[in-house]
C-alpha cells in the first residue's frame, strides 16, 4: 500500500483534511486551556458530548445537531459553576461531566442499551468523515484563527494572571465564554477524529509537547499545531499501514512526541 | 470611598469605609493579616462588587469607569501565575499596555520604547528576552511591577509589592515610587506590613482593622492617642522611632 494510491481515495483525503484542522484547533485551545490548569474541560465536555449523542440516537436525530447545544450550554455551565458556586475548575468540570456521561447511560439504557452507533462515537473514525464535517472543521479553524489574532494579547493576559487582567479593564468573562464555547465545538468535531474517549489527548498532549522547547508564547501554539497535525497525517497513514485503529495510533504518536520534546527539554537546559 | 461595607458569606469583611485622596496623594494601607486590605483594593478596582456604599475613582462612580490606563496595579499573588508559563519578560510587560490599546488590542514594536523604559526604571532591561519562569522570585516581582508602570499611570496601586525584594531593591523601588509621585504626581496607594518604611514616604496612612482605625499622616499617627491605645504606646513608639532612625 503506498503512499500516493492512499491519498487518490476520498476518504483519506477528507481524513487528513478535517484531521490537520482540528489539531491545529485543539493545539491553539489546548494551549490556553493548560495555561489556565483546564485542561480536563476537553475530557468533561466530551462525556457531556456523550450524553448529546446519547440523546440524538434517543430522539432519532442526527446526534451532533443535539450534542452541539447542549456541550455549548454545558461549557458555560462549567464557567458559572466556577464563578457562583466558588469550586475550582476541576470540581465543576467533574460534576458537569459526570453528569452528562450518567444522562448519556440512562438514556442508551431506555433506548434498549448501547447499540454500535453509540460505540462509534465512544471511539471515533476519522476514516468515516464526511464532507460536511470537512467543511465545519475548516470553518470553525478559520473563526478560531480570527478570534485567537482578534484576543490574542487579552487572551495571553487572562492566562497569565486573571485578576490583573480584569484590573486592566479586560472583559475576562466575555472571553472565557468566547474560549469555552469555541473548545466545545471544538470538542465535538474531535469526536470524530479520536472519539469521545480520547479527545482530550488532542487537546493536551501537543501543547504539553510545545511547553518543553518554546521560547514565548506565540511559538508554543506553533509547535503545539505543527505536532498535533503531523501527529494526526502520520497516524492515518500508520493506522492504515500497520492494521491499526486511528485514533489511538493518533494518541499515541502524541505521546511520543511529547516525550521527544520532554527529552530534548532537558537536554536543551543543560 | 464613601460608607462602604463588604461581606462575604454574611461575614463582614469592611464596615462602613469612607476616606477620600486628591490626586498626588501617597497613600499606605497598612493593618494586621485578615483585616481587608487586599478586599478594600478589589473593590477599587471593581474585581468585588461592594455590599453598601460607593466608589468613585477620578471624580466618576467606579463602575462607569472605563479608563483603565489611568491605573496600574500590582496584585498579592506573585505566586498566583504558573511559573512555566512560557512568556518572556518583554511581553509579560507588555501586557500592562492592553489597556490604553483600541481593538483589536495589539502590542507593536512601536510600544518597544515604553517596556524599555519601565524594564529600565526596574533595573531588568538585561532579562527582557528571558522566560519568566526561569527568573528569580525578586526579578518575577520586578517584571510584574514594570507591567504596572508601563501605562505611566496616573493611579498606582500596589499590594505588597517589596515582599520579595532584597533591602537594596525595596529602597530603590521606593525612590522610584517617590519620584513618580513628586515628579509626576502619581497617585499611589501602597499595602504593606511595614508602617516605619511606608511612614518614610507616604504622606497618609490608613489603619484598617476592618475598619478605619486611623487615617492621616505619620506624624498625626506617632502622636494618636488612639494608636497608642491600640497598640500600646511601647509598639507605636518603636514603628516611630524607627521611622526616625530611617
Amino acid at each position: 500500500m503506498d503512499i500516493i494510491s492512499l491519498l487518490s481515495h476520498g476518504f483519506i483525503q477528507r481524513a487528513l483534511m478535517a484531521g490537520s484542522f482540528i489539531a491545529i484547533l485543539c493545539a491553539t485551545l489546548g494551549t490556553f486551556l493548560v495555561l489556565r490548569r483546564f485542561s480536563l474541560i476537553g475530557d468533561g465536555l466530551a462525556h457531556v458530548t456523550f450524553g448529546g449523542v446519547a440523546v440524538g440516537l434517543f430522539l432519532g436525530v442526527y446526534p451532533m445537531y443535539v450534542a452541539i447545544p447542549i456541550v455549548m450550554i454545558s461549557s458555560l455551565g462549567i464557567l458559572k459553576l466556577v464563578e457562583k458556586a466558588r469550586l475550582f475548575g476541576d470540581a465543576a468540570i467533574g460534576i458537569v461531566s459526570s453528569l452528562g456521561i450518567a444522562c448519556g447511560i440512562l438514556l442508551a439504557s431506555a433506548a434498549g442499551g448501547f447499540n454500535i452507533d453509540l460505540f462509534s462515537y465512544l471511539f471515533g473514525n476519522i476514516l468515516a468523515i464526511s464532507t460536511a464535517e470537512v467543511i465545519s472543521s475548516i470553518l470553525l479553524s478559520l473563526v478560531l484563527i480570527f478570534v485567537i489574532w482578534f484576543y490574542y494579547h487579552e487572551l495571553l493576559s487572562i492566562t497569565f494572571d486573571e485578576e490583573s487582567a480584569r484590573a486592566s479593564g479586560i472583559k475576562t468573562k466575555t472571553i472565557n465564554g468566547i474560549l469555552v464555547l469555541l473548545t466545545s465545538l471544538t470538542v465535538v468535531l474531535a469526536m470524530r477524529v479520536v472519539g469521545i474517549m480520547l479527545i482530550s489527548s488532542l487537546l493536551i498532549l501537543p501543547p504539553v509537547t510545545a511547553l518543553q522547547i518554546a521560547r514565548g508564547f506565540k511559538m508554543t501554539i506553533i509547535i503545539a499545531s505543527v505536532s498535533g497535525v503531523v501527529s494526526v497525517i502520520l497516524g492515518i497513514f500508520l493506522s492504515l499501514v500497520l492494521d491499526l485503529p486511528t485514533g489511538a495510533t493518533i494518541v499515541i504518536l502524541n505521546f511520543l512526541f511529547f516525550m521527544g520534546s520532554f527529552i530534548s527539554g532537558k537536554f536543551l537546559a543543560k | 470611598m464613601h460608607e462602604l461595607f463588604f461581606q462575604y458569606n454574611s461575614t463582614e469583611i469592611l464596615t462602613n469605609i469612607s476616606f477620600r485622596l486628591q490626586a498626588g496623594d501617597y497613600l499606605g494601607i497598612v493593618g494586621p493579616n485578615g483585616s481587608g486590605k487586599s478586599t478594600m483594593i478589589k473593590l477599587i478596582l471593581g474585581l468585588l462588587p461592594p455590599s453598601k456604599g460607593t466608589i468613585e475613582l477620578f471624580g466618576g462612580i467606579m463602575t462607569d469607569f472605563i479608563d483603565w490606563h489611568k491605573v496600574g496595579y500590582l496584585s498579592q499573588r506573585i505566586n498566583s501565575f504558573n511559573p512555566h508559563f512560557p512568556a518572556t519578560a518583554r511581553e509579560i510587560v507588555g501586557l500592562g499596555l492592553l489597556s490604553s490599546k483600541s481593538y483589536p488590542r495589539r502590542i507593536t514594536k512601536s510600544d518597544e520604547k515604553a517596556i524599555n523604559n519601565a524594564l529600565g526604571l526596574m533595573d531588568i532591561l538585561d532579562i527582557k528576552n528571558k522566560l519568566i519562569g526561569e527568573l528569580s522570585g525578586g526579578q518575577q516581582q520586578r517584571v510584574l511591577i514594570a507591567r504596572a508602570l508601563v501605562n505611566e499611570p496616573e493611579l498606582l496601586i500596589l499590594d505588597e509589592p517589596t515582599t520579595a525584594l532584597d533591602p537594596e531593591a525595596r529602597e530603590k523601588f521606593f525612590g522610584t515610587l517617590r519620584d513618580l509621585n513628586e515628579k509626576k504626581n502619581v497617585t499611589l496607594i501602597i499595602i504593606t506590613h511595614d508602617i516605619g518604611t511606608i511612614g518614610k514616604y507616604a504622606s497618609r496612612l490608613l489603619y484598617l482593622d476592618k475598619q478605619v482605625v486611623f487615617y492621616g499622616g505619620f506624624d498625626d499617627f506617632c502622636a494618636s492617642s488612639e494608636m497608642a491605645s491600640y497598640f500600646g504606646e511601647y509598639s507605636q513608639h518603636v514603628i516611630c522611632h524607627r521611622h526616625d532612625r530611617e
